[in-house]
């Protein structure tokens, strides 16, 4: 046992100590970690609070939009008009940043009442409804202009303005948000 | 005597390691202090302690800032966060009761260490200003740990508050302003509140840097150990790494064994009740009394029948303990060679013990009396005893080595193990 070159051929047991032993360290520090780690995510009471919301769609007039927030976002509820809903169809998908069609943007059955969250997709100023060229919303911060089914047609922003996870619970009331810590 | 020399035997290995350890020597710092250091080789556990304390500052700073994420320091809602940290924020009872119970566990590391320096005489020459940093950094966790248990603002924090920064309006001419200041108002309030937690963040820093002074000075002359000899060559020493890193590690395990089972099955047991009830400026609790570890000083206080007078034997209770060198003049460090010394030694532990008991009895009859004669005896064995005993004391005779005090005279001759390396220590 006394060659120099058996601590390169056999393992010996000092060297299966040391893997043991960093294993174990390693098992170890990540137990103690895992707990101050934990603390940091969202606790209870947040969690509670960011249970999905019940919007009632009957007292919102055509053409109106309404802003709720669910977990701390601003999001809103426009009900379009016929002319709105038809503009946002006829678009030539390939003149978008971001293309999308409008039927992907909308629950079926329901493509009046779109739902986005209200934050400009460039650095997050609130845009203002019913300006900018198309008349769907207008950011004053840097002149994005958003058209009536969200979608970025000038100005900075990269990508259209996100839906929210919602359902249609009945025709006149939707649930927004999703229960659970996922991100929406 | 042995003085720790800064030749490093650190050598870089890779052409990173060289160009930074050229520019900040840090590597090279962490191996002569902590890997090859050459520590005495008859160290026994109660030198484990100072590992013991560093771990568990960190641990409370840890706990505490991931706390502060989740506490509100204001007097309406500062009981309420406690509550909602115990029940909301996911494994916040474990961070409360960690912070809790690491506060007193935090003490009992430093009860041991401080009476392990008093027994083996780790505060004579050469150490002195290592022992008093060490006297300036149990003052430091004491005021860190009054302020941290009146953030829960619970009946005790309030009321232990009131009491404490009445005691401050004792000094004389500065004694109202600096109430006031502290106070933030006329009385104890959120104010007083909102400081104390800005303060109890900061004080652990400032811990953290004295501690750093403290492992310096502990560096130049090296550590004592329980023969109280100076290491005379290299067979006397052994390098720290992995000898004195696994005794750490060892011993750490096992204290927090103990700490866990406070923490797992009684974390409540060293609190006191009344701080679940919220504070209340109208209603005193029938007993005030601090958290345990400070019993023995709020005996003192109250044994002095004076207002002034118990705040100056209180505060001079610990201002004796820095002036420990000078007091003790046996030219013998360690009490196993002092056998008169070690009995009175052990009579100062047990009336540490028992004005710890009086503190948390009410302030009447025998109990006066005999917080009297504790607090006599006290300030007696180290005013009075300890410099009359170096003089009269024939101490037993010194081995002539650390390696002799192991392995019993004769042992020169035989050869001994792993001895540290060559460059340090004779």
């Amino acid at each position: 046992m006394a060659d120099a070159a058996v601590s390169t051929a056999e393992p010996t047991r000092r060297d299966f100590l040391y893997l043991a032993t960093t294993a174990a360290v390693g098992v170890g520090a990540a137990a103690m970690i895992w707990p101050f780690v934990g603390a940091m995510a969202p606790d209870a009471d947040t969690v509670a609070a960011g249970a999905p919301v019940e919007l009632d769609l009957a007292p919102i007039a055509e053409g109106q939009i309404v802003k709720l927030f669910w977990r701390g976002k601003l999001i809103f509820v426009r009900h379009r008009t016929e002319a709105e809903i038809k503009a946002a169809q006829d678009v030539n998908l390939n003149t978008l940043r971001d293309p999308q069609p409008d039927s992907a943007r909308v629950k079926e059955g329901h493509a009046p009442w779109l739902v986005v969250y209200g934050n400009c997709t460039h650095l997050g100023c609130v845009p203002l409804g019913h300006q900018g060229e198309y008349n769907g919303w207008f950011c004053p911060c840097h002149g994005s202009v958003f058209d009536t089914s969200g979608r970025i047609r000038q100005g900075p922003a990269p990508i259209n303005l996100p839906i929210p996870p919602y359902a249609f619970l009945s025709d006149t009331k939707i649930r927004i948000g999703e229960s659970g810590t996922a991100a929406a | 005597m042995t003085s720790h020399e800064h030749a490093t035997t650190y050598v870089p290995k890779s052409a990173f390691a060289k160009w930074f350890e050229s520019r900040l020597p840090i590597a090279g710092l962490i191996h002569s202090s902590f890997v090859a250091f050459p520590v005495p080789r008859n160290l026994n556990y109660f030198w484990t302690f100072g590992g013991v304390l560093f771990f568990m500052l960190v641990l409370q700073i840890i706990t505490g800032v991931i706390l502060a994420m989740h506490y509100q320091p204001s007097a309406t809602a500062a009981f309420d966060s406690v509550e909602h940290i115990m029940r909301d924020v996911n494994y916040g009872w474990l961070l409360r009761y960690l912070h809790a119970n690491g506060a007193s566990m935090f003490f009992v590391a430093v009860y041991i260490h401080i009476f392990r320096n008093l027994y083996y005489g780790s505060y004579k020459a050469p150490r002195e200003i290592l022992y008093i940093l060490g006297v300036i950094i149990y003052l430091l966790m004491m005021a860190t740990a009054f302020l941290g248990y009146t953030l829960p603002w619970g009946q005790m924090s309030f009321w232990g508050a009131t009491v404490i920064t009445n005691i401050l309006a004792a000094i004389p001419v500065v004694g109202d302003s600096i109430q006031s200041l502290l106070w933030g108002g006329y009385s104890v309030g959120n104010p007083t509140l909102n400081r104390f937690f800005s303060l109890h963040y900061l004080l652990p820093f400032m811990i953290f840097g004295v501690v750093i002074l403290h492992v310096w000075a502990l560096h130049v002359p090296g550590n004592n150990n329980p023969a109280g000899i100076d290491i005379k060559t290299g067979r006397d020493a052994v390098p720290f790494h992995p000898y004195m890193t696994v005794k750490d590690g060892f011993s750490l395990v096992v204290f927090l064994i103990f700490f866990a089972w406070w923490v797992f099955y009684m974390p409540n047991y060293l609190g006191h009740a009344d701080n679940y009830i919220p504070a209340n400026p109208a209603v005193t609790p029938a007993h005030i009394v601090p958290e345990w570890y400070f019993l023995p000083f709020y005996a003192i206080l109250r044994a002095i029948p004076d207002k002034l007078g118990g705040v100056i034997a209180m505060f001079g209770s610990i201002v004796v303990l820095a002036l420990v060198p000078w007091l003790d003049t046996s030219k013998v460090r360690s009490a196993m060679y002092r056998p008169i010394y070690k009995q009175f030694f052990w009579i100062w532990v047990v009336v540490c013990f028992v004005l710890g008991w009086l503190g948390a009895k009410p302030a009447e009859g025998g109990y006066v009396i005999a917080a009297r004669i504790a607090t006599a005896y006290y300030f007696a064995h180290f005013l009075v005893i300890m410099p009359l005993i170096g003089f009269f004391e024939k101490p037993r005779p010194l081995p002539r080595s650390i390696v002799d005090s192991v392995l019993g005279p004769g042992a020169s001759r035989i050869p001994v193990g792993a001895a540290a390396e060559p460059h340090a220590k004779g």
